[in-house]
């Protein structure tokens, strides 16, 4: 149950907020409101019910953060720690607005604190933190996996909120939020993924999770940056970028990590601009009604002209709102559903 | 007991393939060396009678020509004696343990301290291999001549490659002068870079950074065409790769002095592994595919692949409980090897048991020209006894090794070591074995 200022609404089965119901096929949730795994580590613990579940408990959550006072009280007394080992402003901040507004008390770390010693190890930090008995250990880490170190050394439920190349798994569902927020289901659109596929933890979540949901994904980029194997993914690999656009639903941009690329994947930005970077132009052979996304930061003139980042198509800023609800609502799903 | 006392093995069956034995028969050991071996041999008085349990084989003493021992300089992960005591409680009477120590085994000095605590211990025996390079750095040769003459025999920078092609050339020239293998770590540390996992569909998946098989491939090719160029021999450390093991099919097709070891995670398990990120996983080179692993068992098979060889890897438990990519490279092996051998290759019938002791004796003694792999008369006295339909269950918390990172934690196995004997004097009894302890010889 969420129990709310008006005690109206719970997540399964709820009405939704307006305009929150898919036009596709309603789903079918038989699970009980919380889900199976103690932990967020990837969207792969979750089944195609429990990712409905989370997104229908978010169209709910974002509800909440239209009203004067944007706080209910379903995690109160709960703790939940942000440990971030890579710096990120936007998921750390949509994090925190989620706990709060959950009633949470919160704490962060950052690895830059002294709070994270320097020196210690996550299994070491992990085991401290955990002395101090939180609910929830929201990480942010550079190794992939990392989350997964963790979850074996505490009782705590650990949200993996990025590590490495692995998942992000959140970014997949605010994303998938976003889709059914404008196109009222995911189920058929084609989704072509275009960028640095082979760094990218949003393109390894987000093709777990528009797979499981019944999209069809195209993923783009040059040879030198794609997964090895890709169809045994399941994802339509290509590099030609009109190809991609072509009849395209929704076009995700991923960030190209220029920290990473040392002139061996590509030769410069501007090659890469030319054959792979999107443009109005390219954009004519997709779906008049497609959507464009991007994981933020976007490296404006690189992997996005900046008249499509901020033009008519572009859903961006949307993505950044449904961040909140969607993090709220797997907070909830962790923390309080399963509460005896 | 000293050594001069004659001690009889008797009615157990003999495995000696250089002998042509298999089949019951006694083993009479006198001085530390076997003396005679037939069925049905007389006692003469004073001679202690060891009754070999029934169901139990005997076989020259079992050598694992690539561990890792650790000291000097890395005693927290182990210490020459815990690694002997792991040894032979893993059916093994003898090691060549790597030079990747702090200090390298680049000198003398080196070398003679490894053979001095290898004394004390007393348990395996302890063959050292140099480093090929200077401080296994890669650029210029190591002292090679000194080592051999301090006992080392063979060289190997393991850890790493040998990556300068022309600086292989001329190590495997040097070394061949004093009858020493070059033993190499295939990897071109270009195309490795720094990668964690194999390369493959798990790897992408789970976002490691991969290891391509090309990397382990490449230098094999290199390596065989550098032995073919000098006309020296050349050992390839744990294969894992298929091209790989094509590459050397082909070098021996064309004669080419070439030999190779597997170990037994490379033949056991696959890449699938990964998922959940245990670092007791991560070794390099890596576990790879399906099709890796058949081809491993193919290798053992026909006879391409000569040796078994654990690359035993102790590391403290906090080195590997960190995130994947930081943890070391590697797993131990000692004490899990001969019942995974006995389990997946013999009554998984892969090989018979008389092949696999000329992986695990016959050809590590020929790779590394060093004494055993027969029961001949003369012979030192090492066997390896072993109880081939002995449930194990693998418990690492009871190994004697100093490390506990090993995958195979819990497994169940058909087939273990009942003891060990080193120069005709029993190290190692396994007290789950009925009727191991007759192997007691202060009894
Ligand atoms: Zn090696
Ligand atoms: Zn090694």
């Amino acid at each position: 149950m969420l129990p709310t200022a008006d005690g109206t609404r719970h997540a399964a089965g709820m009405p939704l907020a307006e305009g929150g119901r898919s036009s596709g096929a309603p789903p079918v949730l038989e699970t009980p409101a919380g889900l199976r795994a103690k932990d967020l580590l990837s969207i792969g613990d979750l089944s195609a019910n429990e990712i409905l579940l989370i997104l229908e408990t978010a169209e709910a959550m974002k509800e909440v953060g239209t009203r004067t006072i944007k706080k209910v009280p379903t995690l109160r007394g709960k703790t939940v720690v942000n440990l971030f080992y890579e710096p990120s402003t936007r998921t750390r901040a949509s994090f925190e607005i989620a706990e709060k507004r959950l009633s949470a008390d919160t704490l962060n770390l950052a690895a830059t604190d002294s709070s994270v010693v320097k020196g210690e190890t996550l299994a070491d930090t992990v085991r401290n933190l955990e002395a101090m008995a939180p609910d929830i250990i929201v990480l942010r880490h550079g190794s992939a996996g990392a989350g997964h170190l963790a979850a074996r050394l505490c009782r705590a439920r650990i949200i993996n909120a990025g590590d490495g190349m692995h998942e992000h798994p959140t970014q997949a569902l605010l994303d998938a939020l976003t889709i059914r927020q404008r196109k009222g289901r995911v189920e058929g659109l084609k989704v072509s993924i275009i960028g640095d596929l082979l760094h990218s933890r949003v393109l390894r979540s987000n093709v777990l999770l528009l797979r499981a949901l019944g999209a069809e994904v195209c993923a783009c980029g040059p040879a030198t940056l794609m997964l090895p194997d890709m169809p045994r993914l399941g994802v339509r690999a290509t590099t030609s970028i009109d190809e991609a656009v072509e009849d395209a639903d929704v076009i995700m941009l991923l960030r190209i990590q220029l920290e990473r690329m040392r002139g061996y994947f590509f030769p410069s930005l501007r090659e890469y601009f030319q054959l792979f970077g999107m443009t109005v132009a390219r954009l004519r052979r997709a779906k008049p009604d497609v959507i464009i996304m991007h994981p933020g930061p976007m490296n404006r003139g690189v992997e996005i002209a900046s008249e499509v980042a901020d033009g008519p198509y572009s859903v961006i800023l949307e993505q950044v709102a449904n961040g909140v609800a969607v993090r709220m609502a797997v907070l909830y799903l962790l923390a309080g559903a399963r509460q005896e | 007991m000293s050594n001069s006392d004659r001690t009889m093995l008797k009615g157990g069956r003999v495995v000696d393939p250089v002998n042509g034995v298999d089949g019951s028969a006694d083993v009479l050991i006198d001085g530390g060396r076997v003396t005679r071996v037939g069925p049905n041999l007389g006692i003469e008085p004073g001679t202690i009678v060891i009754e070999v349990p029934r169901g139990c084989v005997v076989c020259p003493g079992f050598i694992d020509m690539h561990v890792h021992l650790r000291e000097p300089g890395h005693e927290h992960k182990e210490t020459v004696a815990t690694g002997v005591a792991a040894a032979v409680a893993g059916g093994f009477t003898a090691v060549a343990c790597m030079p990747n120590t702090d200090p390298v085994n680049d000198t003398a000095g080196v070398t003679k301290l490894i053979l001095a605590r290898a004394a004390q211990a007393g348990l395996a025996r302890v063959y050292p291999i140099g480093a090929v390079t200077k401080g296994q750095a890669g650029e210029q040769l190591a002292q090679i001549g000194e080592l051999r003459a301090a006992g080392c025999v063979a060289v190997s920078d393991d850890g790493r490659p040998v990556a300068n092609a022309s600086l292989m050339r001329r190590a495997l020239e040097y070394a061949a002068m004093f009858d020493m293998p070059v033993i190499d770590h295939c990897e071109d540390v270009s195309l490795a870079g720094d990668g964690v996992a194999h390369e493959g569909h798990h790897a992408a998946v789970l976002g490691l950074r991969g290891l391509p098989a090309a990397a382990e491939e490449i230098i094999v090719e290199r390596d065989i065409t550098l032995s073919g160029l000098t006309g020296s021999p050349v050992h390839i450390a744990h294969m894992s790769a298929r091209g790989a093991l094509a590459a050397v099919r082909s070098g021996k097709d064309r004669g080419i002095r070439v030999s190779c070891e597997v170990t037994p995670h490379h033949f056991t398990l696959t890449d699938e592994r990964l998922v959940g990120y245990d670092t007791n996983y991560k070794m390099n080179p890596p576990l790879r595919e399906a099709v890796d692993v058949e081809a491993m068992l193919d290798g053992l098979r026909d006879g391409s692949i000569d040796c078994i060889a654990t690359d035993h890897a102790p590391h403290h438990y906090d080195e590997k409980l960190v995130e994947f990519d930081r943890a070391p490279f590697g797993i131990v092996g000692l004490e899990t090897a001969v019942s995974i051998c006995l389990d997946r290759l013999v009554h998984a019938g892969h090989v018979p048991l008389s092949r696999l002791v000329e992986l695990l004796a016959v050809n590590p003694a020929r790779v590394l020209g060093v004494p055993g792999g027969d029961l001949s008369a003369g012979a030192p006295a090492d066997i390896t006894v072993l109880a081939p339909e002995l449930a194990v269950r693998v418990e690492a918390a009871a190994f004697r090794s100093l490390a506990r990172n090993t995958p195979f934690d819990g497994w169940s196995l058909r087939g273990g070591v009942a003891a060990t004997m080193v120069g005709g004097r029993t190290v190692y009894v396994n007290t789950a074995v009925p009727g191991a302890t007759s192997f007691d010889q202060r009894a």
